[in-house]
């Protein structure tokens, strides 16, 4: 197994180091080794890997990330791996990067990777808050817990549908009721809290699907979530309260 | 509509009677509903009693630090004889300042500790005598939004700064060096303060280093500035492909690594470096949690500085007090003695024996400062003892994913880590943090309610045992609170 980190040191505000760990972990206590590489400014992208992270920076970051993976035809490998059924996991920036383009507050319009249809403009005001929803992958439907801290509002085109439905919080837009978009095993989401440490099934719908495509047993050993699973209650509770 | 503003004595009187009010229905010390209802009944006292001041107002703001700086200048005022109006009970923002100068009956200056996103504001009415600059840390992110946003204020604030004003800064944070040093804001006299001790490099910056690349040149350097002194020189052929391979972004080189992106730093593309310091420790010797002793060189001559006060992070603060007092002339033959008796603030270091216990409280509430606090720790050799409580409420920051960047792996080494409670509203986020931090799950002990959670964790340090408690900003109020009633220390706002 392996896991690509992109741009760990420019996307990575919002701890997203937090869900490395959690995928890394997760693995390791199921006696599965992953081998995480990392890719800064210039690096080849491998185009081999099962997972691939792009997290949340800076708005002068993102546009040093966007101009540095999407000209010249870089992010080629990331679609490779896409297509080939690899994992791509996008939260705030990373998510935004996923689409066709975001708009700045200056009208500047970036382009992105364009794995996600899904289009973003700079709004005058930030999104920030608790946000709880409802996410159906796979089958089965979970509650998802986590922070966001975003400018962007995003809309989806036909070519994706929702990661999940709102029950508190802004979301994509502020406006539909949605987070997130999902199309086959590319997932971007505005959450980050970490992500992953509070929603343990997600981890574990994504490290399924990772290693399908390593061609391993998708079947994951359960294991012991119950500090996971207080914590998803505990954030829950608390979204949306005076405090 | 807006209604006319009451004249200044009125106001005045209206305001302190409401403080006096507050404190004796016991609502938190009287810390801001003075300086709010000034601020309603006229907008314009804040600036009109700064100015009264004979000798001028000092202000002091960062992310991390704000609190202990404060106490160290105003140590060296008060033995100076200067009667200083300050906002030592902790209210940093404009209110708390109105509130400190309605308190202010007979004072000559003023001391304010600024939240630095007040500090714009602040600075405009106060127009100050010295501003301080401690640092630029990743913090409370769902507050300010960005770091880089948060920079650019200041910027703007150094720019429209009187030339009557003194900047004094921590000239080992590149951004702080890039805003009070850049020659667009030439017309203020600058105090740069920094450690000069190669001995202390980490040598690696830490996971969360935010301003670690250049400001001067690269990307980073804002197409409309008109800096001229520090035009980056021309590339020759190598440096030009270094700039692309990092996304247009110069990594600064550091000859020393202190705390986060602190440290002396240069620009091998442009050039730039640290700016030559005015105040600078040559050499720091840490004594555990007992103190340290300082040898520093300042335009009058080498001090030696002692302090009650642990950690790196506490030397910058002394440094900062010490280049504040050279900037308005105090005598250092009366600085470094106040210095040396201060003790530390309210929950800051602050030590308590309980018979044969000790409970070191190290509040934390960003990155670097829980990162400053684990090397404090460390530094001790003992078996650590660990209670952290954690808070979401808005004086901590309600996003709790700060707790991810934290370098508490440091502390699974070696085995050093005796006991591991975690208290507060999201206790289970921090037992998560250590969990997939590598630590048995046997091994942390979860107790949300905080006064159980204390009890938890003595109970674990054992008789003899040196509990160290690292409470977020609200965790440390509701900790002091339990610790008060159980007669063990004073309530803050009695603090002097």
């Amino acid at each position: 197994m392996s896991i690509c980190h992109l741009y760990p040191q420019q996307m990575n505000i919002y701890a997203d180091r937090g869900n490395i760990a959690v995928l890394s972990q997760r693995l390791a206590w199921r006696g599965l080794g992953a081998e995480l590489k990392e890719v800064h400014f210039g690096d080849p992208i491998p185009d081999d890997c099962n997972i691939y992270y792009l997290g949340g920076g800076q708005d002068s970051d993102q546009l040093a990330v966007a101009e540095d993976l999407c000209g010249h035809g870089r992010s080629e490998p990331l679609k490779i791996a896409a297509a080939s059924g690899a994992v791509i996991l996008g939260v705030c920036g990373g998510y935004q990067l996923l689409g066709h383009a975001y708009t700045t507050s200056a009208g500047q319009r970036v382009a992105g990777v364009g794995l996600l249809d899904i289009e973003t403009t700079a709004g005058s005001t930030r999104l920030i808050g608790d946000v709880v929803a409802e996410a159906t992958l796979v089958g089965t439907t979970h509650t998802v817990v986590g922070y966001e801290n975003h400018a962007g509002r995003t809309h989806l085109g036909p070519g994706c549908t929702p990661f999940a439905n709102l029950q508190f919080g802004y979301g994509n837009n502020g406006s539909d009721g949605c987070e997130g978009a999902i199309s086959g095993r590319t997932l971007g989401t505005y959450l980050h809290g970490p992500l992953l440490p509070k929603n343990p099934w997600l981890a574990d719908t994504l490290l399924a699907w990772s290693l399908t495509h390593a061609g391993a047993s998708s079947e994951l050993k359960p294991l012991d979530d119950q500090l996971e699973h207080t914590a998803h209650a505990v954030a829950k509770a608390r979204a949306g309260q005076k405090r | 509509m807006r209604l006319p503003s009451v004249p200044l004595p009125v106001a005045i009187r209206a305001a302190r009677s409401a403080s006096r009010l507050s404190q004796r229905l016991g609502r938190g010390g009287g810390t801001t509903i003075g300086g709010l209802m000034l601020g309603q009944l006229r907008p314009e006292a804040t600036a009109e009693m700064s100015a009264e001041l004979r000798q001028g107002v000092l202000l002091v703001s960062g992310t991390n630090g704000k609190t202990t700086t404060a106490r160290l200048i105003r140590a060296a005022l008060d033995a100076s004889g200067y009667k200083v109006a300050a906002n030592t009970a902790g209210s940093n923002l404009e209110r708390g300042v109105a509130t400190a100068l309605l308190g202010a009956h007979s004072a000559d200056m003023a001391l304010f500790e600024v939240d630095e996103a007040a500090l714009s504001d602040v600075s405009a009415k106060t127009v100050p005598r010295v501003v301080v600059l401690l640092n630029l840390f990743r913090d409370q992110l769902d507050r300010f939004g960005e770091l880089d946003k948060l920079l650019e204020q200041w910027h703007q604030t150094m720019l429209r700064l009187p030339e009557s004003t003194t900047v004094v800064y921590n000239a080992d944070d590149p951004a702080l060096a890039y805003i009070v040093a850049n020659s667009d804001a030439d017309h203020i006299r600058k105090v740069a303060f920094g450690v000069d001790d190669s001995r202390l490099n980490r040598k690696k910056l830490p996971h969360a280093a935010d301003s670690a690349w250049c400001r001067f040149c690269g990307r980073l350097r804002p197409t409309s500035s008109n800096n001229t002194s520090t035009e980056p020189k021309e590339c020759s052929g190598d440096n030009k492909d270094h700039a692309r391979q990092t996304g247009g972004y110069v990594p600064l080189q550091y000859d020393t690594v202190t705390i986060g992106h602190l440290g002396r730093w240069s620009c091998p593309r442009c050039g730039v470096q640290r700016p030559f310091l005015d105040v600078a420790a040559t050499k720091i010797e840490l004594h555990g949690l007992s103190g340290q002793r300082i040898s520093v060189t300042t335009p009058q001559g080498p001090r030696e500085v002692s302090l009650r006060l642990p950690g790196l992070h506490n030397a910058y603060n002394a440094l900062a007090a010490v280049a504040c007092a050279h900037a308005i002339e105090l005598d250092p033959e009366v600085v470094g003695p106040a210095l040396a008796k201060r003790q530390a603030a309210f929950g800051r270091a602050e030590r308590i024996s309980i018979g044969q216990m000790h409970i070191t409280t190290l509040l934390a509430k960003n990155p670097a400062g829980a990162n400053e606090n684990i090397h404090t720790m460390l530094a001790t050799k003992q078996q650590l003892h660990l209670l952290l409580l954690l808070n979401d409420r808005t004086a901590d920051g309600r996003d709790v994913s700060w707790i991810w960047d934290v370098d508490y792996e440091l502390l699974l080494k070696d085995n050093r880590l005796g006991s591991l409670t975690v208290g507060g509203d999201r206790a289970y986020d921090m037992a998560l943090r250590f969990y997939y931090g590598g630590f048995g799950l046997n091994h942390i002990n979860v107790v949300p309610d905080i006064a159980t959670a204390l009890d938890s964790g003595l109970a674990a340090a054992g008789p003899n045992g040196d509990l160290f408690v690292l409470p977020t900003y609200t965790a440390l109020l509701e900790f002091q609170d339990i610790l008060t009633t159980r007669g063990l220390v004073p309530a803050f706002w009695e603090d002097s």
